[in-house]
């Protein structure tokens, strides 16, 4: 008897369902440009990717969708490939980009990740003919990408680790309060790059100072980083430098305040996704960052529309990855020239590209290594004088030093192999 | 030198104090239930964000009594629910089971919380340097840290030692089905246990969110230490988990403060390697790099040599 | 048994594994894009690794979590001979890679078995989390042989072309890849069939009784521990063929406890069962990680409802029904699962829905052809109803299941009769 009503019951409810149901599609006109973006939106790295995500989904709306499209009505659609972080992850998603026939996949978050992609195109690219894509670099600072092992299909849109310790170096070189320098740093390339950049480059601009400290701790596993500050107090430090990112540079960071030690903190990356909001008053005018494009103030009105438009539609985010609005005009800048979607074709209209960013400063991005010149800036955490805060926290970052573009530039070892076509 | 030494002993007792409210309630249940609890770390996690969510409406100091409430009573409810379900299918189920309970709990972090770390302060009230010693600062949080967790060790020895509650505990740690015979409650005390212990370790997360930093990868950092101590101090044995705990802490924080590596080792024995030599990383080795692996070259050493743990009297 | 039945039961297990090679064989055939080639050769790496982790605790009865230690040291062997391929100092067909993988770990299977396998249980459990946790660590400190956390990439095109086949593309990788996973999945059969196979059951389930009738446990358990260290080496290798690279998280304890869930979620006690775990986990991995950014969360709920409701696996599920098929009662139980079965569906997708709708960044979420307004109170309480009416419907229909999954078990006179005629 029961099972009968029971039969009764689930005919209602599948018809119902049914109803519920409305099938809809909307016919396009022409097929979109499609661009992959591959980073961890899963798993504990995820809030890093989903921000990126969010900023380079709202570029291409903003900028391009909502205005036309580009190449005569084409929309541009971003394909998230989620990769975790995880180098075997992401030559899944690679494979999964190529199958589903993207050219141009974004990727920015962990050298260890860029290299396995540069790696990984490099190869396909060599092996497919014809079916090449492009791997656009936008947050990977390691410099091998743009010198030993420099390609052809990657172009990075972020200045690398050496560009920006020359900038930071010759901040710290400025203050002449500054007589003892404390390294920390994660036990990987990453945090072995600034180590050695920041010794030698303080070395040659300021013999004076003295590196007291040079320590290198393992990624994601310090619980308490109060041992590490004791170390740093005792050495009698005026400031320390790290390279250090999410948890580890929040701990650090924590921890030295904690202990009371006032002395500036010059780093990469120290704000937003949380990181402000949880440093907030404590890291006033403590933490420093270098990086590009001046959070504040913002020099041209186009950009602050921008980000009045991104607040008003995401509240809770920020545009943290202002390089991704840069990239994406300059790839469809590209693709305007030639008309062209085709990797090979957008590369070679992208290198030695000059070109106008949102903040009206012009840009190179050199051809011999595809790497990427623009002015780079130190700020620091300071709740005064912000326009645009971090994290909703009233704090914010605001620029200390500027440096433009062309004397950022430096040398590079890369030699190029060509593709023939 | 001797401000490290002082530094290093006093940060070496925060953390091992705070790791043995971890370790306590762990052994106490691997102890009685057999049952090595892989999610113990993930309930102190969610005792830290329980807390800062609390404290965002009601401050601190609601946080820090109801929010291990909470743990505990949602440790009650998994090991009712869940441990005495699987328990039927045996040790490995039931180890599987914690496992498969640690990831779905960092997983649910993420998803009611977010994945960035959460801005988790101290109360206004500890927020002052409780001493300065050679120019470094004590903060008075630390020392309050410290106060909780010695509390919680004597309130925790007092009860397992005078009351009637901890006699049949300690009783059913050593002889399960002895006590389960004189008809006592087993099955409730195993879920009381396991409230109070996964409560502890709550409390951990409480006090410990605003120092270490509140994030999802909070537990997996500490969740295989606490293992560690637990073995090494021998099960049953709530004086060693203790003493591990202690040593866990102080050896991780001496290692750190220590700037000796291999190079010492070698100029001390006066060999000499070139640098290229493709063992170079081995001769470059220095403690404080392998500080955090050290308790694991512990507990590898300690279960071939001494299986029975520290203090332990039984085989695991 | 005379031998007719013999031969008869010879003849119906080759049947079995002709089946199994035709399916690995055909698979790329009827299935060619890159995507799936993709997926076919991590499914096939996945299998190797879960059947060599089955050897451990499914018939050995040794819980480890360390597993990944000898897929990842196999792995990276390979990976440097593929180097020294590469550099000229050897040459020989990359058919053998996966070979020198097994080897590897085979030898670290000798190694760490020599004193981890005096006991099993926690003791056992607790020295494989402290190994694993060592060889990871140890993986980011020696950068020489295992390349830091960007990890050592080789090329696979170096050797000599094996049947015309230069693996270029990763279809010549599965063709190798099914001959590997055939070879191994026979050899990890028959080795269950060996005295030491049989003897490794009775060890897991008393090795009391084992150590009376004459064997020593520890040896027992020590050659089965050795067998899995080198499967799990082979698949090492056949990863390092098919990604070409390796990183430390081959070898850390997140691989470690993936392949535990997989081997779980398939059914320890059968032979079959890490397969189909193996086989599951890798399209849910594909298949979901696209779709949502929930799908850890999922897996875990996935993995903890199997653990509670399905102990021993998928594959215990489906033999739970051996019994009912034999007596050709199969049919009686379809109408009440579907009873039930229906609305836990729909109990599921209801909650699925509600759980990304809560996610979601959109005002809107398009799921399973329905536009769902995220603001909408209507879509809120609809979906609560609809889950709640699943709920009920299933708890109601359960106990008919129950009945009839009973009454199609319950033994019958002639029912014994047929299986002999």
């Amino acid at each position: 008897m029961q099972s009968k009503l029971s039969v009764r019951f689930l005919t209602r409810l599948l018809s119902a369902l049914l109803i519920f149901i409305a099938v809809f599609a909307t016919a396009q006109e022409r097929d979109p440009v499609r661009i992959g973006f591959m980073d961890p939106l899963s798993g504990p790295f995820a809030s890093i990717g989903t921000s990126g995500l969010t900023v380079l989904q709202f570029s291409a709306d903003y900028l391009f969708n909502s205005r036309g499209g580009i190449l005569d009505g084409r929309m541009i659609e971003i394909v998230p490939l989620d990769n975790m972080q995880s180098p075997t992850e992401t030559q899944i998603q690679f494979r999964r980009a190529v199958s589903e026939g993207l050219q141009i996949v974004f990727q920015g978050n962990s050298s260890a990740v860029a290299n396995a992609l540069n790696t990984a195109v490099e190869r396909h690219n060599r092996r497919n003919p014809g079916q090449e894509v492009l791997q656009i670099n936008y947050s990977a600072v390691d410099p091998i990408l743009t010198e030993e092992n420099c390609s052809f299909w990657h172009f990075r849109f972020d200045a690398h680790a050496v560009m920006k310790l020359n900038v930071l170096t010759d901040f710290i070189a400025r203050n002449e309060d500054i007589e003892q320098i404390y390294i920390i740093g994660q036990d990987y390339s990453f945090g072995h790059v600034v180590a050695e950049t920041s010794e030698r480059l303080l070395r040659e601009k300021r013999p004076d100072i003295e590196i007291v400290g040079n320590e290198f701790h393992p990624i994601g596993q310090v619980k308490d980083f109060t041992p590490y500050v004791t170390k740093i107090v005792a050495s009698g430090a005026d400031a320390v430098i790290t390279g250090n990112f999410g948890a580890d540079m929040v701990s650090l960071a924590r921890s030295i305040i904690d202990s009371g030690l006032d002395i500036p903190i010059y780093t990469f990356y120290a704000a937003y996704d949380g990181i402000t909001a949880t440093l907030g008053a404590d890291g006033k005018n403590r933490i420093r960052l270098v990086h590009n494009e001046s959070a504040n103030p913002i020099p041209t009105e186009e950009r602050k529309e921008f980000y009045r438009a991104f607040k008003a539609k995401h509240p809770d985010r920020d545009v943290t990855q202002p390089r991704l609005p840069l990239a994406l005009s300059m790839i469809v800048e590209a693709m305007e020239q030639t008309g062209s979607t085709d990797p090979y074709d957008v590369a070679l209209a992208l290198e030695d590209m000059r070109f106008t960013s949102m903040s009206g400063e012009e840009v190179w991005m050199r051809g011999a290594d595809h790497q990427i010149f623009q002015a780079l800036h130190v700020s620091v955490q300071t709740d005064e004088g912000i326009e645009f805060d971090a994290d909703n926290s009233g704090f914010g970052l605001l620029t200390e030093y500027m440096v433009p573009g062309e004397e950022t530039v430096v040398e590079t070892s890369c030699e190029m192999r060509r593709p023939r076509r | 030198m001797p401000e490290i030494l002082v530094f290093a002993t006093l940060n070496g007792l925060v953390t091992g104090l705070l790791l043995f409210m971890l370790a306590s309630g762990l052994t106490v249940i691997f102890s009685m239930m057999g049952v090595l609890n892989f999610a113990h770390a993930s309930f102190y996690m969610l005792g830290a964000y329980f807390a800062y969510s609390i404290s965002l409406y009601f401050g601190y100091w609601t946080g820090l009594i109801v929010a291990p409430l909470i743990v505990g009573v949602l440790g009650a409810l998994v090991e009712r629910y869940g441990l005495r379900r699987v328990h039927q299918h045996g040790h490995v189920a039931e180890l599987v089971f914690t496992f498969g309970l640690a990831f779905l709990i960092e997983e649910a972090v993420q998803f009611f919380w977010g994945a960035d770390t959460k801005n988790y302060q101290t109360p206004d009230l500890l927020d002052f340097p409780l001493f300065t010693l050679f120019g470094q600062e004590f903060s008075a949080y630390r020392g309050f840290m410290l106060a909780i967790s010695l509390g919680i060790f004597i309130g925790l020895y007092q009860v397992l030692t005078r009351s009637r509650v901890g006699l049949i505990i300690q009783a059913a740690i050593t002889h399960p089905h002895m006590v389960s015979n004189l008809g006592h409650n087993v099955p409730l005390i195993f879920t009381a246990v396991f409230g109070v212990g996964t409560a502890l370790a709550g409390l951990a997360g409480v006090i410990a969110g605003p120092v270490l930093t509140t994030f999802p990868g909070m537990a997996l950092v500490l969740g295989s230490i606490v293992f560690v101590i637990v073995v090494i101090g021998g099960l049953g044995s709530l004086p060693g988990a203790f003493l591990a705990s202690l040593l866990i802490g102080l050896l991780q924080s001496y290692a750190i403060a220590a700037n000796v590596g291999m190079q010492d080792l070698l100029d001390l024995l006066g060999l000499e390697f070139p640098r290229s030599h493709p063992l170079d990383d081995l001769w470059t080795l220095n403690l404080a790099q392998i500080a955090p692996i050290l308790p694991f070259l512990l507990l590898v050493l300690v279960l071939i040599f001494r299986p029975t743990g520290l203090m332990g009297k039984r085989e695991q | 048994m005379n031998g007719v039945t013999a031969i008869r039961a010879l003849a119906a297990k080759s049947g079995v594994w002709a089946v199994y090679l035709a399916v690995l064989l055909l698979l790329p055939q009827l299935f060619d894009s890159i995507l799936a080639i993709s997926i076919f050769n991590q499914m096939a790496i996945a299998i190797v690794f879960a059947l060599s982790y089955n050897m451990l605790l499914g018939q050995g009865g040794m819980l480890s979590f360390g597993h990944a230690v000898y897929f990842g040291l196999g792995g990276f062997l390979a990976v440097h001979a593929l180097l020294m391929m590469e550099n000229e100092a050897v040459y020989f067909s990359i058919a053998f890679i996966p070979l020198i993988g097994g080897l590897t770990g085979l030898l670290a299977g000798v190694f760490v078995g020599s004193f981890s396998t005096r006991k099993a249980g926690t003791v056992f459990a607790m020295i494989s989390l402290g190994i694993g946790e060592l060889v990871a660590a140890s993986s980011l400190i020696f950068t020489g042989f295992f390349g830091g956390e960007a990890g050592v990439s080789g090329d696979r095109t170096f050797g000599p072309p094996l049947f015309g086949m230069d693996f270029f593309s990763d279809v010549d990788v599965y063709y190798l890849a099914a001959f590997w996973v055939f070879l191994s999945t026979l050899f990890m059969y028959l080795f269950t069939q060996t005295p030491a196979g049989r003897m490794a059951n009775a060890v897991r389930d008393n090795p009391e009784r084992a150590e009376f009738i004459g064997y020593s446990a520890r040896w027992v358990r020590f050659i089965s521990f050795c067998a899995s260290g080198m499967f799990a080496g082979v698949a090492g290798g056949l990863f390092a063929l098919n990604y070409e690279f390796l990183t430390d998280e081959n070898l850390n304890l997140v691989t470690s406890g993936r392949v535990l869930l997989m081997a779980y979620i398939g059914g320890l006690g059968f032979f079959i069962g890490p397969i189909i775990g193996a086989i599951v986990l890798t399209l849910m991995n594909f298949l979901l990680s696209n779709y949502t950014e929930l799908w850890l969360l999922y897996l875990g709920i996935m993995f903890l409802l199997t653990v509670l409701f399905l102990p021993r696996g998928f594959a215990g599920f489906i033999m739970m029904h051996r019994l009912a098929w034999l007596r050709g009662r199969l049919h009686t139980l379809a109408l009440p699962y579907l009873l039930t079965g229906l609305p836990a569906l729909l109990f599921i997708l209801c909650v699925i829905c509600l759980l990304e709708l809560s996610h979601t960044a959109e005002p809107e979420l398009h799921f399973l052809g329905l536009t769902l307004a995220q603001d909408s109170v209507l879509v809120w309480t609809g979906l609560l109803l609809f889950a709640t009416l699943g709920w009920y419907l299933t708890k109601k229909s359960a106990p008919g299941l129950r009945r009839a999954w009973e009454a199609a078990n319950e033994p019958e006179a002639d029912a014994a009769q047929e299986q002999f005629s």
